[in-house]
């Protein structure tokens, strides 16, 4: 594992979190934007390293947790056809639609396989000419590459039995919404590394100027994350609020210029639904014209299919950082990961299932429900 | 449809059964003559030992190398265990589904302190199984059970149609005997008992996803499929009050350490930088998604033992085949009871949470 250890270093952290500790004097809410970086926030303890001053706000940047009610909708009613082979990444298989998930559909029969990449899609509809394969497209930048270029391949070699349900979430548009939204208590972004080695920093000065936030791009080893957080800390404590690259290793301010081609000849931005947050006018991306016949929504006739998310489920305000998982009165009670309510209760990044272990830490014994 | 007006049945007869099929049939199952051929040409000569080929309804054990009465004489105490076994790959790097369907069941009798004394073997078949790969299940079948010293004494055949079955599945149950005066888990477990852990975690099911997903790394995955009885003696020997041993397989060690914690009413606390993970399991991890703690092993042995005995018991792990990468995992301690919080590498710590079903691995 080199490469990573020298990320890991317990040494350099303890040091990084002594000198946020020095540096933070007054009390700053920092998101981080990556349902990633959260994951590894959690999976290291690095909440726990940081001074009381310091909050961290989960933002929604878990592609399962923001992938709207009726997309899973649409997703189910796809993957149910008789014949069919329906291709996810395996974290979406939990998710709740309106009444089930894909592992229920997969229980009743349904071809439903985990993929790690679209190319095993393309794969599988190449073997099976006579049945239709839909992939389900969701995630942000990171992901729209090689999604892309999927549906690029298939044009290619004329897999017409090939098609995606698109779902493509795009992170700055969100980062505004939080930012325009009532009550927004978010000081300073931590803008998500790998997101930014696709697109490039070039977006971002704008929005820190506009809305006087520092957003420092950040990787998602320990040892980047301290860094990261020390670097908004520092900023704030300043009075600066300027975009900074403490990512420098894989991110560039222009980003992977071939990757953008790619994603700028398959999609076309579009307005999407954010599950929690509502609509965010151009905050993704759909097939452009000229691939719609690979779209899958078209092709099954499921683009009216609309849903109603659940009322007890909070997570917007959970995912726009104005409700901490454990103030929301379903948590732990109608609402645990083992019967998720929300998707920011399924998936291990999401802040209300990574609460509901820490919580359950907090109050020995215990269910979650017990920590408030 | 034209043809002869008379048909001269002189000479006609039903036809004999295909007795060179290639393929597992439906009538391999009915327990007539083709089930009887598969079991003279496949399971006995595989399995031979003296009580499998009396071929009874049941094996009486009555001796010749497997004397349950002499076992149980002094105190002893019979063991019962039962496993199904379905895998796909069959075959993988490191081992079969033969391998485990001996191993496991052998490791659940070895984790109550037995000796196992006997195995059986249940067979189901999907109907156009080639006899030639069934051949080689039960081959590494019984290699496993030699190298565990453990015979496989009765058994069964079952061919189920086509699309009813994925290939073959096995079960196998086991008997064996709890020698007097070892007593695992006779003293409830408590704080201050240490936990070990016998060698590096995720090998088993990281060689599986690695096939499963075409991973290719510098040197295979191989599972670390392996009979723990042996090692279980040699720590008995030293400590016969060892509090509890578990066989961390499905769900992994986290999920074992969680049904530890439940068990004992109390908490367990261990150090990530104890844990063993070989590198290219802890890349493949990293690559998917997965938490080392989670993935399936079927080799490795996790037991809490006394503090005053922790040093012996580990001496005694490191000396025995199975027990080379031997390590100090963590404590049982008072606090969080019910909870298994890690100390991360980084100095901070976290709950590692019980995992609720399937492994699923993370988008991104």
């Amino acid at each position: 594992m080199k490469h990573l250890s020298e990320y890991r270093d317990a040494e350099t952290a303890r040091r990084l979190a002594a000198e946020i500790r020095r540096s933070a004097t007054r009390p700053w809410a920092i998101m981080e934007v990556c349902g990633g970086q959260t994951h590894s926030i959690i999976r290291n303890g690095i909440d726990q390293l940081l001074p009381p001053e310091v909050e961290l706000i989960h933002g929604p940047g878990c592609p399962v947790c923001v992938t709207p009610l009726e997309v899973i909708d649409r997703a189910l009613a796809i993957a149910a056809r008789p014949g069919l082979i329906f291709c996810s990444f395996g974290d979406m298989l939990r998710v709740p639609g309106s009444r089930e998930n894909l592992l229920a559909v997969k229980g009743r029969g349904g071809d439903i396989r985990v993929v790690y990449s679209p190319l095993d899609a393309l794969k599988l509809a190449r073997e099976h000419p006579d049945r239709e394969v839909v992939f389900l497209a969701i995630g942000f930048e990171t992901t729209a590459p090689a999604n892309a270029m999927a549906v690029k391949l298939a044009r290619d070699q004329g897999l017409a039995n090939f098609s995606m349900l698109v779902s493509q979430m795009l992170v700055p548009p969100a980062i505004e919404a939080i930012l325009r939204s009532p009550g927004c208590r978010v000081n300073a972004f931590l803008a998500a590394g790998h997101v930014c080695s696709v697109m490039g920093t070039w977006q971002y000065p704008a929005l820190a100027e506009r809305f006087g936030v520092p957003i420092v791009v950040t990787g998602f080893e320990p040892l980047d994350l301290l860094a990261g957080i020390l670097a908004a800390v520092t900023q704030l404590e300043s009075g600066r609020h300027e975009l900074e690259n403490a990512y420098p290793r894989v991110v560039t301010e222009r980003g992977n210029e071939p990757a953008q081609a790619v994603i700028a000849e398959v999609f076309a931005p579009a307005d999407r639904v954010w599950r929690g947050i509502g609509p965010i006018p151009v905050s993704g991306w759909r097939l452009a014209e000229s691939y719609r016949e690979f779209d899958a929504e078209l092709r099954f006739g499921v683009g009216d299919l609309t849903a109603v998310e659940s009322s007890l489920c909070r997570s917007g305000e959970v995912l726009r950082g104005s409700l901490k998982p454990d103030e929301c009165p379903a948590f732990g009670r109608e609402c645990t990961p083992r019967t998720p309510l929300g998707a920011t209760m399924v998936s291990g990044e999401g802040a209300c299932a990574a609460y509901y272990n820490y919580g359950k830490a907090r109050s020995p014994g215990g269910e979650g429900s017990e920590s408030r | 449809m034209s043809g002869p007006d008379e048909i001269d049945f002189a000479g006609y007869s039903c036809p004999a059964p295909l007795r060179d099929s290639s393929q597992v049939i439906l009538g391999h199952g009915g327990g007539g003559a083709l089930s009887r051929e598969l079991i003279e040409t496949i399971f006995l000569p595989a399995f031979a030992n003296p009580q499998l080929d009396r071929l009874g309804d049941s094996a009486v054990l009555d001796g010749q190398g497997c004397d349950v009465a002499a076992a149980l004489a002094g105190g002893g105490r019979l063991a019962i265990s039962t496993d199904s076994y379905v895998v796909r790959p069959l075959f993988f790097p490191g081992g079969s589904i033969g391998d485990l369907a001996v191993n496991g069941t052998v490791n659940d009798l070895a984790t109550s302190g037995a000796r196992p004394l006997a195995l059986t073997a249940g067979f189901i078949i999907e109907e156009g199984f080639a006899i030639a790969r069934l051949a080689d299940v039960v081959d590494a079948m019984a290699r496993a059970a030699r190298v565990a010293g453990v015979p496989i004494v009765t058994g069964d055949t079952k061919v189920v149609e086509r699309g009813h079955g994925d290939g073959v599945y096995i079960n196998t149950a086991g008997i064996g005997v709890v020698p007097a005066g070892i007593a695992v888990g006779a003293e409830p477990i408590r704080p201050g008992d240490v936990v070990l852990l016998s060698g590096t975690i995720g090998d088993h099911g990281m060689a599986i996803m690695s096939v499963r997903e075409g991973l290719a790394f510098e040197s295979e995955i191989r599972s670390d499929t392996a009979p723990l009885h042996g090692l279980v003696a040699a720590m008995l020997a030293v400590c016969p009050a060892i509090r509890m041993l578990r066989d961390p397989t499905r769900g992994g060690v986290a999920t074992s350490l969680n049904e530890i914690a439940a068990a004992a009413g109390l908490g367990v606390e261990i150090e990530e930088r104890s844990i063993p993970v070989a590198g290219q399991v802890a890349a493949a991890c990293e690559i998917l998604g997965l938490d080392p703690l989670l993935v399936a092993n079927e080799g490795r042995l996790l037991a809490i033992v006394p503090e005053e005995s922790a040093a012996a018991v580990l001496a005694a792990m490191r000396s025995h085949e199975h027990g080379l990468a031997a390590v100090t995992l963590g404590r049982i301690v008072a606090e969080h009871p019910g909870m298994v919080v890690m100390r991360t590498a980084i100095g901070a710590s976290r709950v590692v949470p019980m995992p609720i079903g399937e492994l699923l691995p993370r988008i991104c």
